[in-house]
């Protein structure tokens, strides 16, 4: 028994670990944004709002958060109801190529992102469409419909094969089925994608750096200031992002966890 | 001439290579209780979902009131279906799953409302009205299902073997459930089902199929006492089929002699068998009798007794024939009280000459 506690206690502390290792340079870029010393050092200035006033009268800032909330719940919007699509044809249908079909639906998250991000750039620059807002919206909605796609596909996978035809049965056409039974169904999976896709979305930066031309969003303008300089705003926008992030992450958790709970 | 309500004409189903229902031929009168029996994989299922439009037959047609279904969709018939794993709407409350057909419908919320109440009033679960689906028993959620479907107030009501979740006593009490539910509303019920005695309980007949074949209708007294062929005497159970080579042929009966011995037996509708075809006959376990004397006369194999069961009144004794063929008997306990089966080293097994019930040669 003893062994087992041991192990037990090792274990624990591994986990520890890795969470310190994880969430240590967010904590301390979230504790600087409040230092007044203008270096990250220890030990501590006082305690100050300077940068998170320096970040709230800057206008690019401003510019930036509106250009990347844009960005994200038009993005939320497209992928999830493009992952909904999909996951839903491959529930509901099976034909000889599916095996390919779902294979280049999931494909975009395995391409790194500077080779997307080239890419986009280039074919966007040959329509003519680069530089703006919408192919942002776009080439993030490319990366993030995967995983819109796949949460809804294993909501799609936990229901009742019946319960599409008994909506059926009992006098629902296709579409009242797919808005009365169907979406209502996946609606916990379907909050959660919209969520996560918006927090992927609002934190991506190198597709945004290639593609957004003069639209600039949180990441890219983060970049810009830290390029050539040490400024705590960095910090400051840092901590807001990561508090947005988390925020919709935690939110698609919660969406998926209760609904479960109450079914069981 | 009132046609029927339903009827199937040389219906065919194929998935890819798989029949799962081959020619299949019969009718369903307004009214009736109809059950649908055989083992898994029987075709059984397919059929009803034929019925409800879920599967399109690959041959043949499906009439319903003398109008060919074929291509109705499923969303503009009449016929609901219980199924059996219920597909009760989880995100809907028990009253919002009865609505949802009469919504369905057209029908004005209030009147909605006031009619799904009124079912689950009489399937006396009222109280559960505005519970999460998640929170009803097995027993309540077979309501719920039952008073969705019958709410739209359809002609037909089609049932998938809606009991198979429930414990054996759930299921005694909805039997008798459905067929005071069956009689007040006069409606027709298909009931399909593995279950023997569910079937037998419930329906005024029953189609028995086997490989996408149709192998008996009748009345559950018909397909208990007059098996038409080998698959329902032995689906049936509690039967004692006897095999062997046709010996002589008279009018109207057949002498057969196997391992166990040689006995006449009527040939009833079947066709005369010739001589040397191996045919085979019935004697179902609650119709034989058995002696620890040797009968004078009659049909008559000695036995060893192997074991026996009890159930309630009723013992069923399983015993071995000197070929080693095993044999039942059904009988009253207070009858078998009578004997001394314990010390006699043989048992007779006998009947009398009309028990024997010839089901033909395959």
């Amino acid at each position: 028994m003893t062994d087992n506690r041991t192990l037990r206690w090792f274990l624990f502390a591994y986990l520890a670990l890795v969470f310190v290792f994880i969430f240590a340079p967010i904590f301390f870029s979230v504790v600087f944004s409040f230092n007044s010393d203008r270096f990250p050092t220890i030990p501590l200035g006082n305690f100050t709002l300077k940068w998170y006033q320096t970040v709230w009268n800057d206008p690019d800032v401003w510019e930036a958060a509106r250009t990347s909330l844009t960005v994200s719940l038009s993005t939320a919007t497209i992928a999830t109801a493009l992952g909904f699509a999909t996951a839903y044809t491959d529930y509901r249908y099976s034909f000889r190529l599916k095996p390919i079909y779902l294979g280049l639906v999931l494909l975009p998250p395995t391409i790194p992102l500077i080779i997307m991000a080239l890419a986009m750039l280039a074919w966007f620059a040959k329509l003519g469409i680069s530089g703006q807002v919408m192919s942002i919206i776009i080439a993030h909605s490319v990366l993030t419909a995967p995983f819109a796609m796949a949460i809804i596909r294993l909501r799609l996978s936990q229901m009742d094969p019946s319960l599409e035809a008994a909506a059926w049965n009992l006098g629902a056409n296709e579409w009242s089925a797919m808005r009365r039974v169907i979406v209502p169904f996946c609606r916990p999976a379907i909050i959660s994608s919209f969520c996560l896709t918006a927090a992927v979305s609002f934190d991506e930066f190198a597709i945004s750096w290639f593609v957004s031309g003069l639209n600039k969003t949180i990441p890219v303008i983060i970049l810009e200031i830290v390029t050539g300089n040490i400024d705590p705003q960095v910090n400051a926008i840092g901590s807001f992002v990561f508090l947005v992030s988390m925020t919709l992450v935690i939110i698609a958790q919660v969406v998926l966890m209760t609904r479960r709970k109450k079914e069981n | 001439m009132v046609a029927p309500l339903v009827e199937f004409r040389s219906v065919v189903k194929r998935f890819d290579d798989f029949v799962a229902v081959e020619d299949v031929n019969f009718t369903i009168d307004a009214g009736e209780f109809v059950a649908i029996m055989g083992p898994s994989g029987c075709g059984k299922t397919t059929t009803l979902r034929m019925l409800a439009g879920l599967e399109a037959p690959s041959e043949g047609n499906i009439l319903m009131d003398g109008r060919v279904m074929n291509d109705v969709p499923a969303h503009e018939r009449d016929t609901p279906l219980v199924w059996q794993s219920l597909a009760l709407f989880p995100f809907l409350t028990a009253r919002e799953n009865v609505e949802f057909g009469l919504q369905m419908r057209g029908v004005g919320a209030a009147e909605c409302r006031r009619r799904a109440l009124e079912w689950l009033d009489r399937m006396e679960i009222s109280e559960f009205a505005e519970r999460d689906i998640a929170s009803l028993s097995g027993g309540q959620k077979q309501r719920v299902a039952l008073a969705r479907s019958l709410v739209i107030e359809p002609r037909i009501l089609l049932l998938d073997e809606p009991l198979s979740a429930l414990d054996a006593n759930l299921v005694i009490r909805m039997q008798s459930v459905l067929t005071k539910l069956q009689r007040e509303l006069g409606i027709t019920f298909v009931y399909v089902t593995h279950s023997q005695s569910e079937a037998f309980a419930m329906a005024d007949r029953v189609v028995i199929m086997s490989r996408g074949h149709i192998s008996q209708i009748g009345s559950p007294k018909d397909i208990y006492r007059a098996p038409a062929n080998r698959f329902v005497a032995e689906f049936v159970g509690r039967n004692n089929i006897i095999s062997g080579a046709v010996t002589k042929t008279a009018a109207k009966t057949v002498t057969i002699e196997g391992s166990l011995g040689s006995f006449t037996v009527q040939t009833g509708q079947h066709d005369a068998p010739r001589k040397g075809d191996v045919a085979r006959f019935v004697v179902a376990a609650d119709l034989a009798q058995i002696s620890v004397k040797k009968p004078k006369s009659g049909n008559v194999i000695p036995c060893s007794l192997i074991s026996e069961e009890f159930i309630g009144s009723v013992v069923t004794l399983f015993l071995e024939a000197e070929d080693g063929s095993e044999l039942k008997v059904q009988l009253q306990e207070r009858e078998l009280s009578k004997m001394d089966l314990k010390s006699a080293t043989t048992i007779y097994l006998s009947w009398a000459d009309e028990h024997g019930h010839y089901i033909g040669v395959d």
